[in-house]
This record gives structure tokens, C-alpha cells and sequence, in this order.
């Protein structure tokens, strides 16, 4: 087709663009991610017993202002790498900063412990079933998240993915946080770190793969 | 020269945005114009960078300008359209090339095969690639008039109008571009 032609053709079916579309994109697939990852989590064990005595602690709440806080920056982060010529910009500074508070916590807690009792702190009583239990609570959120970006036009492929699978990982986390009984940071910081991490390397895996356009 | 150049560019980023921003709002013959334009200008940009796949520069734009019309709800009204354009030209660009070269690679099994047959083609294909090759080491003074006038077939008018030389300075640079890629392939004296 000859170019002149190409261009009439694109413009005579062109209407009005519609607006924010990718902030309705990644509202829907948070609001997606997060109420699928709750259903999940209640249909298969439910939340922590203790639930009513440990919302009077504050480490409950860091434990889900934590992810909320990665989940939102990540968020900020995917919907910029989500758009052609779109830096990252300070948005990596936004995921970065929770991580730093937490692991800073984690270190003062260890170095206030008894040498005996640091491996406790770190592992708890489920570090084994952490990491693929805020995987599978991820998934709706991956899911949604490479939905939103794929009505998108992301150029940097795997950094993109990376990003989308952050902001699944810190979601997984959050709603797994209302289950999870640990109560000290440092589990936190290697445990729910690695959940994460681990979707955002499945990101940025698929990332090349599912975002192509 | 340069200082021209780059005010030129600012000019056209503004009228460029200014259309686009009224094309979202429904306005289809802003759309078109911006369309136009957009194109004008890409195709001087993918010439002068894909001059080793100067058959495909059409092509290839109008690839990138169906990018940009599909993806047009993902620029947003008051940040600046270059940047926005630009990754979408070279995100088509390196994805044609990477596709073009892996079917290319094909073709070479096959032609393995089918040598004798195919000599006198493939010859040409190394002529080619070795102009382009001694073209690729010239300043763009040279490179660029020898672009449109030898190998695009403008006129000497239409290439300084391009390039934004004047004519005389168009004809220079083909003469000397030319002197200075045959001396390169004869060799040092």
C-alpha cells in the first residue's frame, strides 16, 4: 500500500482518543490482582487465627504497609514503562525505599539478639512455605498486571515485566500477610523479599515473550 | 548549522504536539496532517540510519506510523512527543531488523545448497554491502548527498532541500565522497 493511501485510510477511521487509559488499566488490575488473591487465601487456609489479638501490634501493620507501599511504587513503575519514551525516573527510588527501611530493621533486630536465637528470627516457623505461598497468591495479580500492560505499548520488554511482576509479587505479599503468623523483621526482609523477587524474575522472564506488540 | 538544525527540530515537536493533542480530541484532519508530517520526517530519519536497507525504509515507516496510530492513547497531552515517537520507531526498528535477519539467516542455509545457482545474485549482494560499508566511514557532508542523489535518485535540489545544504555544497560532497571511497578501495597508494 502506498503511504499517502496508508494515511488517509488511518485517519478517516481515527475518533477521539480515550482518555487515562492506563490509569484505568492498572486500577482495574490491582482491584483484579488484590480480590482474587483474597478469595484465593480465604478459600484455602483463611487468615491467621490470631487475627483480632495481633491487629493490636504495629509489626501487623508494617507487614502489610510494606508490600502496599512496594505494590503502589511498583505500580508507578509498570504505568511509566508502560508508555513509549517514558523513563523509570524516581519511581525506582519509591520500590527501593520500603526495601531499605525493612532491611534496616532486620539488621538492628539481629544485631540486638542473642547470637543463638538470629537463625530463629530469620526463618520462624514457615519459612518453607512462604515464598510459594506469596508466588500462588501473585498469580491473579500477574496476570491482571500483564493484561493491563499488554493493552499498553511498553519498549523495554524485560524491564517492564520485571516491573509488572513486582508490583504482582508485593500484592501476593500483602494479602498473604493477613495469614501469615510471623511477627519479626527479619523474616520479613529475606523471606517476603525472595516472594517477591521471585515474581518480578518471572516478569522479567516473560516480559519479552507476553509484552510484544 | 547545528543550532538550525536543533530549531528546526523544536519547531517541529511543537506543531507536530499541537496536532497530535487536537487528533485525540477527534480532529481527523489534524490527525491527517499530523500523519503527514510524521511521516516526512520519519522517513528522513530511518533513511539516514537504515542506509544498509534502503529497500525497506518505506516499509519499515509504514510500520512505525501504524505503531504510533495503534498506540496513540498512550501519549499523553503536554509531555514532549519526540521521546514518545522516537521509542516507538526504534522499537519497530530493531524488531523488523531482528525478524529480517533471522529469515536472512535462513536464506543462507538454503543458498548453501544452491550456489552455483545463485552467483551472480549474491555477487551483487556484496557489492552492495561494500558500498554501503565505505559509505558508513564518510562524513554525513558526503555520505548523505551520495544517500539521496546516487542511490535514492533525488535531484540535487531535493537532497539539499533534505539535508538542509545548500546545492553547491551538495554537489561538493558527492564529488569528494566518491573520490574518497574510490581511493579507499584501490587501496593505499
Amino acid at each position: 500500500m502506498k503511504t499517502e493511501s496508508m494515511i488517509d485510510v488511518l485517519s478517516a477511521h481515527a475518533g477521539p482518543v480515550p482518555r487515562h487509559v492506563t490509569e484505568r488499566r492498572f486500577a482495574i488490575a490491582a482491584m483484579i490482582g488484590v480480590t482474587l488473591a483474597a478469595v484465593l487465601m480465604l478459600m484455602t487456609s483463611g487468615v491467621r487465627a490470631d487475627i483480632e489479638s495481633a491487629a493490636r501490634l504495629p509489626m501487623f501493620w508494617f507487614k502489610l504497609l510494606f508490600p502496599a507501599a512496594v505494590a503502589v511504587a511498583a505500580m508507578w513503575m509498570t504505568a511509566r514503562l508502560s508508555r513509549p519514551g517514558v523513563s523509570v525516573g524516581v519511581a525506582s527510588i519509591a520500590v527501593a525505599a520500603p526495601f531499605v527501611v525493612l532491611w534496616l530493621m532486620a539488621v538492628v533486630a539481629l544485631l540486638n539478639a542473642e547470637s543463638a536465637a538470629r537463625i530463629d528470627l530469620v526463618l520462624g516457623s514457615t519459612w518453607r512455605t512462604c515464598v510459594p505461598d506469596i508466588a500462588l497468591l501473585a498469580l491473579p495479580a500477574f496476570v491482571a498486571t500483564f493484561w493491563a500492560m499488554r493493552g499498553l505499548a511498553p519498549t523495554r520488554l524485560a524491564l517492564a515485566g520485571a516491573a509488572g511482576g513486582l508490583m504482582a509479587g508485593a500484592i501476593g505479599a500483602m494479602v498473604y500477610a493477613l495469614r501469615c503468623p510471623e511477627m519479626e523483621s527479619p523474616f520479613l526482609a529475606v523471606w517476603y523479599a525472595t516472594g517477591i523477587g521471585v515474581t518480578a524474575a518471572a516478569g522479567a522472564l516473560l516480559g519479552p515473550r507476553l509484552l510484544r506488540w | 548549522m547545528q543550532r538550525t538544525a536543533l530549531e528546526a527540530a523544536g519547531r517541529a515537536e511543537s506543531r507536530l504536539r499541537d496536532l497530535m493533542v487536537r487528533a485525540q480530541e477527534g480532529d481527523a484532519a489534524a490527525y491527517a496532517n499530523f500523519l503527514r508530517d510524521l511521516t516526512a520526517h520519519l522517513r528522513a530519519f530511518l533513511r539516514k540510519r537504515l542506509y544498509q536497507h534502503l529497500d525497506d525504509v518505506e516499509d519499515i515507516t509504514q510500520e512505525v506510523l501504524l505503531a504510533v496510530h495503534k498506540q496513540r492513547h498512550t501519549y499523553r497531552p503536554g509531555e514532549p512527543l519526540t521521546p514518545w515517537v522516537h521509542a516507538i520507531a526504534r522499537y519497530k526498528v530493531v524488531d523488523l531488523l531482528r525478524a529480517r535477519s533471522s529469515r536472512e539467516a535462513l536464506h543462507d542455509a538454503i543458498d548453501d545448497e544452491m550456489q552455483l545457482f545463485a552467483q551472480s545474485d549474491q555477487e551483487a549482494g556484496e557489492a552492495r554491502r561494500d558500498i554501503a560499508k565505505l559509505l558508513k566511514d564518510l562524513p554525513d557532508r558526503h555520505r548523505l548527498p551520495i544517500l539521496h542523489v546516487k542511490l535514492d535518485g533525488l535531484s540535487v535540489a531535493e537532497a539539499a532541500q533534505r539535508t538542509g545544504m545548500s546545492e553547491s555544497a551538495v554537489k561538493v560532497g558527492i564529488h569528494r565522497g566518491i573520490k574518497s571511497m574510490a581511493t579507499k578501495i584501490e587501496g593505499p597508494q
